[in-house]
């Protein structure tokens, strides 16, 4: 502020965005959930022009630009991990008491790593390349946290 | 043949940490009011100002629309009135565009962001992120640039002692400018001291809170001469998007910037890297600038850590502003580029005016990670 800033009359007021929102996940994305949900399976699609398998699943392959609503497979729920972040800001949107791990996870059968919470194991200790598996959760949150959250498991 | 366009004129106010006893507004019209005094225009309908390109974000605003809330303040009363909700730099490359198709001759710009008025800047760009897949998970633009930092770091042997050194400089270079956020000197080790906040990212890798509001006058060649006599020509602008799921993207080397910069330079005539005297680029974090450095040609991919060691900020003058890692708002880091490369151009950066210099690239960014880049080439 400059030092001659006259702040007379000058207040502030609290205010708040709080909007309740029901989404559509789109065909591809709720079948991915309902999948997840009901069947415990993580499912991806696989653009044959290109030959990738992209988790999240998507309607279009944004290089190709085909079709791939069809073009279901299903992906391992084990995986490993390429990359990784620890939270240690505290925030209200954030699903954990921080510290906790964000970590990249490359499911088996896919091409495109997720993001995902790592639990199980002390923060300093994950290493990229280590291996991992799904923990499905109890209740359902119908998104990706219908996967818990990932753990070690031996490779 | 599309007509040249120049920045005329521009006016700022202080970066600063939290200007609550200012609305944006109040903050727009000190930027208005000094582009009013330093260059005589109107706003009559057949010689002055007829249309107007505001750069905000609804969420930071906490109100949709939000340029309607400012309009009167910014001459837009009947007049044409568009908005850009990604980094202002394209506003600067959607007014350019403007005066470039004959649309317009003159066109008013002025962004503002007030990072300030929510609880949670990391709440807000959480809301970046879509609802089933990423949202839920709490990734925000910090967690994602902890991300990208490890991702890149590793990539390009980057250490911690070169995001240290790239912060150091940073604030260094940054309290030769008056108008940016007033931040204490660090040292290197303050650096390294500082709590990480998304490993590996510390607290001062990353650009602190900040308040700012900014305005420019952009004009065809043929009527520059009634605004200024130091006219700072927008030569070539390119953008590019990448993918937007995290997983879909390298963010060890962005391939957007890579076309969003070949785009630009070919518009400004076939140059490259090589012809451009002052690089300033959008980095949110310290480990970005030479990730951007790479990105825009300046340094081969992987090399970041080569480049530091071996001065390459300094000798290619990079970021001499301080860069966005000093501090200005999101949504304004890459109009902030091209503010500071305008008083480059012009001779009118005092302390840190580069000298003999003809061409500047500007850098701006959108998204979690770099997914969405603008690249502008400026000259004088
Ligand atoms: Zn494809």
């Amino acid at each position: 502020m400059q030092s001659d800033f006259d702040t007379s009359d000058c207040y502030t007021i609290e205010g708040k965005l709080a909007l309740p929102y029901t989404y559509f996940a789109g065909r591809v994305g709720s079948r991915f959930i309902t999948t997840l949900r009901d069947q415990h399976k993580i499912m991806g699609v696989r653009c044959a022009a290109c030959d990738t398998v992209f988790v999240p699943p998507r309607q279009t392959c944004e290089r190709c630009l085909g079709d791939l609503t069809d073009s279901w497979c299903e992906v391992g729920s084990r995986g490993r991990v390429v990359n990784f972040t620890v939270v240690r800001y505290p925030d209200r949107h954030l699903p954990r008491p921080v510290p906790f791990v964000l970590a990249m996870i490359l499911l088996e059968g896919a091409d495109t790593p997720i993001v995902h919470l790592l639990e199980g194991i002390p923060p300093e200790q994950v290493a990229v390349d280590m291996a991992v598996e799904a923990v499905f959760a109890e209740t359902t949150t119908n998104t990706i946290r219908d996967i818990d959250h990932f753990k070690p498991c031996d490779a | 043949m599309a007509r040249r366009v120049a920045i005329c004129a521009a006016a700022q106010i202080r970066n600063e940490a939290n200007i609550w006893y200012q609305r944006f507004q109040g903050m727009l019209l000190e930027c208005f009011e000094s582009l009013v005094d330093q260059t005589g225009l109107t706003f009559d309908m057949e010689t002055g100002v007829r249309n107007v390109v505001t750069c905000s974000d609804d969420v930071f605003d906490a109100r949709t629309i939000s340029d309607n809330g400012m309009t009167d303040v910014v001459g837009a009363h009947y007049r044409g009135e568009e908005k850009m909700a990604q980094d202002g730099l394209n506003g600067l490359g959607y007014a350019m565009a403007a005066i470039m198709s004959g649309h317009d001759d003159l066109v008013l710009l002025l962004g503002h962001c007030k990072e300030s008025q929510s609880e949670s800047r990391h709440m807000c760009t959480n809301l970046a992120f879509e609802p089933f897949f990423t949202r839920p998970l709490g990734l925000d633009f910090l967690s994602a640039g902890g991300l990208q930092a490890r991702a890149y770091m590793t990539r390009a042997g980057l250490t911690e002692d070169h995001l240290a050194e790239v912060v150091v400089r940073s604030r260094r270079l940054a309290a030769a400018n008056p108008f940016a956020r007033e931040n204490a000197a660090v040292t290197h080790q303050a650096v390294a001291a500082s709590p990480l906040l998304a490993d590996p990212l510390r607290e001062l890798h990353y650009y602190p809170v900040t308040d700012w509001a900014v305005g420019m006058l952009l004009c065809c060649e043929e009527r520059a001469h009634e605004f200024t006599d130091k006219p700072v020509w927008l030569t070539g602008f390119g953008s590019s998007m990448d993918s937007y799921y995290l997983g879909e993207r390298d963010l060890a080397f962005s391939t957007a910037l890579q076309q969003a910069s070949q785009r630009a330079f070919k518009m400004a005539g076939g140059v490259d890297a090589r012809d451009v005297g002052l690089f300033e680029l959008n980095d949110a974090a310290a480990y970005q600038m030479p990730l951007w450095a790479e990105g825009v040609g300046l340094v081969p991919p992987g090399d970041g850590a080569r480049w530091l060691d071996a001065d390459g900020p300094d000798r290619h003058q990079v970021n001499r502003s301080g860069g966005m890692l000093n501090g200005n708002p999101l949504m304004l880091g890459g109009l902030a580029r091209a503010l500071e490369a305008f008083y480059q151009l012009r001779g009118e950066a005092g302390d840190r005016q580069v000298d003999g210099l003809e061409r500047a690239l500007a850098h701006g960014t959108t998204g979690p990670a770099g997914q969405h880049h603008a690249v502008l080439i400026m000259e004088n």
